[in-house]
């Protein structure tokens, strides 16, 4: 029983839902982050079963794309959430809410 | 086509030589300040115009003398799809002899002018806007099109605004001249509106244009009308919109610049301004733009009968009312203004007639005389450091004789007295009113708006000889210190001598009285000069025939009678006489040539013999009644001028001020624009973000929850409706 495409999107459903529920119920701002980082990985799923699917390689170059933004969007992300928490002293979302100290 | 056409650059020449003075006058003159200089270059450039006017008119080949017009193409000046307007002139025989009086006495006007301008501040500026107005006004005359005209008939509106508010200092000035401009205005509505009519019909006829002559690549649309047929004696042809229509719309525009009734009101005020504007504009040039249209347009209106009826109808009531508040009057230029409404109602009723020579005959002998009466009254209220009411005058033909004798002629010449160029030109129109064909004229009608003329001849000597008896004859009131008028300014003339005007101002007043003289007798009717034995043709009319299309003589003729000069240009004699239309090809304007039967002669005669006497008692009347009691109170009604004013005040100008204060600032203006447009899209903005600002609750959760809630949306959208809107999206 050889894999089917459908196969694949199921699982990148499942984990894009995941990474969905998780930003809405995570209060820990590393969490959330971890849930986006879950939903990229999850379209990433998708570009690579499409691409395979189609024979396609235009797929796996949004996969890198992506990847690279990511990574980029990693660092920043981090480097905000290391600024909130010196501010803050905390990670919980919901102890930013107004952008005024 | 035989294009034998004179193109003359001299031609543009006469209209750009005052609008150079006015120029120099107004960036140079205004520094250097030398009336001198000033006078020179304003006199200068008009009479260059005046010089150049008779060459282009006498020459061989020149406009008079020749039935081709003289022209001169500028550039096209608008060309958008089938419309062309060029600025291009031309000098026929009609504008010919406008350009010619209006040069000529313009010129003496300014003459004139530099001696009762003398020592005025805004000398500059008054010789300035009076230049700039015969630029103006020769525009209007030569413009060889409908709009170009028009551009000339604003701007001796604007110079006519400029100059009757001439004296900033003079309160009832500006609203004067604001009064003028907006009855203007709203005769230029008609003419706009003609206009635009003349080139929707002209377009239909498969020949789209609004230019008075043939030129290349454009057809006169005179020459278009000319070719259709006459519409029907029937009223509700006034608003079918054919060429009835167009008609009145332009006689609508002439009502405004001529000063017809209903919109005569602004000429009385308008002589606020200074006196040789009073004379200029507003008597003997300016105000018979409306005239010059109308004889411009013969060929529409000779195919508009029911117009040319409502134009008879207006210019004899117009005569006949603006004499009887002439005939009160105490102001010596408000009895002159009202008589230059009432000559210009005669004029308007020959055109009513169809007597467009007889009418522009009065409208050059009247420029005369009329000027010649204006410049005496300037010079009268020169000598008497102005004062303008005539209780306050009296005797003064002791101490200005030449003013005096000058202004018996243009007295004599009004009146109607035979000699003196009134008589003849108002005995023609009364003659062709008398004899006015069926084609305009209902039966019976004629003889009614004739004697309407004659009333009007009686009371015009009646109120110039109470105007010449309260002026030069009587006792000497000046320094009387009675007042039968009030004591407005009893205390500041106790001590005038009245004194005779400098040279300057006599000569023009002289030349002036010498053609209201003899200017008549360039007309002289046929009737009048077969009793002589001298020149047995009417040469006014002559010259002028074949610029002018008459009525057709019976219906039956009317397709064929009224073919115009420019179809088929007939033979031309150069240097002679002018040349006559060649018969057979206008039947209807050779049969004024034909010689008329005995009896129609001895009615003419018969009728001028009447006129003469009604202007003689008139005189006689005015003698009678006003030698002894100059102050003879008069009816209270006439001085009012019939509460005109006070009822437009009370039907059209409060109406409208209060409409504009009620409804247009208060509802439309505050209520709708401030209201809705301008307040409304601010409101909607503010109540709207004050009920979407509680999304921005500030937890970071709660934005995430609106940015699924929006993917999830669209995908559903896209997912309910199917991939096609995408498709279509991305195509």
């Amino acid at each position: 029983m050889t894999p089917q495409l459908s196969w694949y999107l199921a699982l990148s459903a499942v984990l894009f839902t995941i990474g969905v529920v998780g930003v809405m119920i995570k209060r820990n701002v590393i969490s959330m982050f971890m849930c986006i980082e879950l939903m990229l990985n999850a379209v990433n799923l998708t570009f690579v079963a499409f691409s395979s699917f189609f024979r396609d390689v235009t797929g796996q170059l949004f996969v890198f794309i992506v990847m690279t933004v990511a990574a980029a969007e990693a660092a920043v992300g981090l480097g905000i959430i290391i600024a909130i928490f010196r501010s803050r002293e905390s990670l919980d979302v919901d102890d930013s809410s107004t952008l005024k100290l | 086509m035989p294009a034998l056409r004179m193109q003359n650059r001299l031609l543009s020449l006469i209209i750009f030589a005052p609008l150079a003075g006015a120029a120099i006058n107004w960036l140079i003159g205004r520094r250097v300040r030398n009336e001198r200089f000033i006078a020179l270059v304003a006199c200068g450039s008009v009479g260059i115009s005046t010089i150049l006017g008779f060459y282009l008119a006498f020459k061989s080949n020149g406009a008079l003398r020749s039935t081709q017009p003289v022209m001169d193409h500028l550039w096209t000046w608008i060309q958008v799809g089938n419309f062309r307007a060029d600025f291009g002139l031309a000098m026929d025989r009609l504008s010919g002899i406008y350009v010619l009086f209006i040069t000529f006495v313009g010129f003496l006007i300014h003459v004139f002018a530099t001696g009762y301008m003398r020592g005025d501040t805004g000398y500059y500026r008054f010789f300035a806007y009076l230049n700039l107005f015969m630029f103006a006004m020769l525009t209007l005359i030569l413009g060889d099109n409908f709009l170009l005209m028009f551009v000339g008939w604003e701007g001796v509106g604007l110079c006519s605004y400029l100059l009757i508010g001439y004296y900033l200092d003079k309160e009832e000035a500006a609203p004067a001249a604001k009064k003028a401009f907006v009855a203007n205005r709203v005769g230029d509505w008609g003419f706009v509106m003609g206009i635009l009519l003349l080139f929707w019909m002209t377009s239909g006829a498969g020949a789209p244009s609004i230019s008075f002559f043939d030129k290349p690549g454009l057809t006169s649309a005179l020459a278009t009308i000319a070719h259709m047929a006459p519409e029907s004696f029937a009223l509700h042809m006034l608003w079918y919109g054919g060429i009835t229509s167009i008609a009145i719309l332009l006689f609508i525009g002439a009502t405004g610049k001529s000063a017809q009734i209903p919109l005569y009101v602004w000429l009385p005020d308008a002589m606020a301004g200074p006196t040789p504007v009073s004379a200029l504009i507003h008597a003997a040039t300016m105000v018979t733009a409306g005239v010059y249209m109308l004889a411009r347009c013969s060929a529409i209106f000779t195919h508009a009968p029911m117009a040319m009826f409502i134009v008879a109808i207006i210019g004899a009531a117009t005569a006949l009312f603006a004499a009887t508040i002439g005939l009160a009057q105490n102001d010596i230029k408000k009895v002159l203004a009202y008589s230059t409404i009432s000559q210009l109602g005669y004029m308007f009723l020959a055109c009513g007639v169809g007597a467009f020579t007889a009418a522009i005959f009065h409208v050059m002998t009247h420029a005369f005389f009329k000027a010649q009466l204006f410049l005496g009254s300037g010079s009268v209220i020169h000598g008497m450091h102005h004062e303008q009411d005539m209780r306050r005058m009296g005797n003064l033909r002791k101490y200005m004789p030449i003013t005096w004798l000058t202004m018996c002629c243009g007295w004599l010449a009004i009146c109607g007295v035979p000699i003196w160029a009134g008589f003849f030109s108002k005995d023609e129109i009364l003659w062709k009113v008398w004899v006015a064909g069926p084609f305009s004229i209902p039966a019976g009608a004629a003889k009614a708006l004739w004697f309407i003329g004659i009333v009007t001849a009686l009371l015009t000597a009646i109120y110039m000889t109470r105007l010449m008896v309260m002026t030069f004859w009587g006792s000497e009131r000046f320094n009387s210190g009675h007042d039968a008028h009030g004591e407005s300014h009893a205390d500041d003339h106790h001590t005038v001598t009245p004194h005779e005007s400098p040279w300057s101002m006599t000569i023009p007043l002289i030349v002036l009285a010498v053609l209201s003289t003899v200017g008549g007798l360039v007309g002289v009717p046929y009737a009048i000069s077969s009793l002589a034995g001298g020149h047995p043709e009417n040469y006014f009319e002559e010259v002028l025939a074949p610029a002018i299309s008459t009525v057709p003589a019976t219906e039956a003729a009317a397709g064929e009678s009224t073919k115009l000069h420019w179809e088929s240009p007939p033979p031309q004699e150069v240097d002679g006489k002018p040349a006559v239309a060649p018969v057979g090809e206008a039947p209807a304007a050779t049969s004024s040539h034909e010689t008329p039967s005995p009896q129609e002669l001895n009615e003419e005669r018969l009728l001028a013999l009447v006129s003469v006497l009604v202007a003689l008692s008139g005189i006689g009347i005015g003698w009678v009644m006003f030698q002894r009691k100059p102050l003879r109170a008069m009816p209270r009604l006439l001085e009012n001028k019939y509460y005109v004013d006070e009822i437009y005040d009370a039907t059209i100008i409060q109406p409208i001020e209060a409409g504009s204060r009620e409804g247009l600032w208060k509802i439309i203006d505050v209520g709708a624009i401030d209201g809705i447009l301008v307040h409304g899209p601010g409101e909607i903005v503010k109540r709207l973000a004050r009920t979407l600002r509680y999304m921005q609750i500030g937890f970071v959760r709660g934005y995430a929850a609106i940015i699924l809630a929006g993917a999830l949306i669209i995908i559903g959208y896209f997912a309910y409706n199917g991939a096609h809107v995408l498709r279509f999206l991305v195509r």
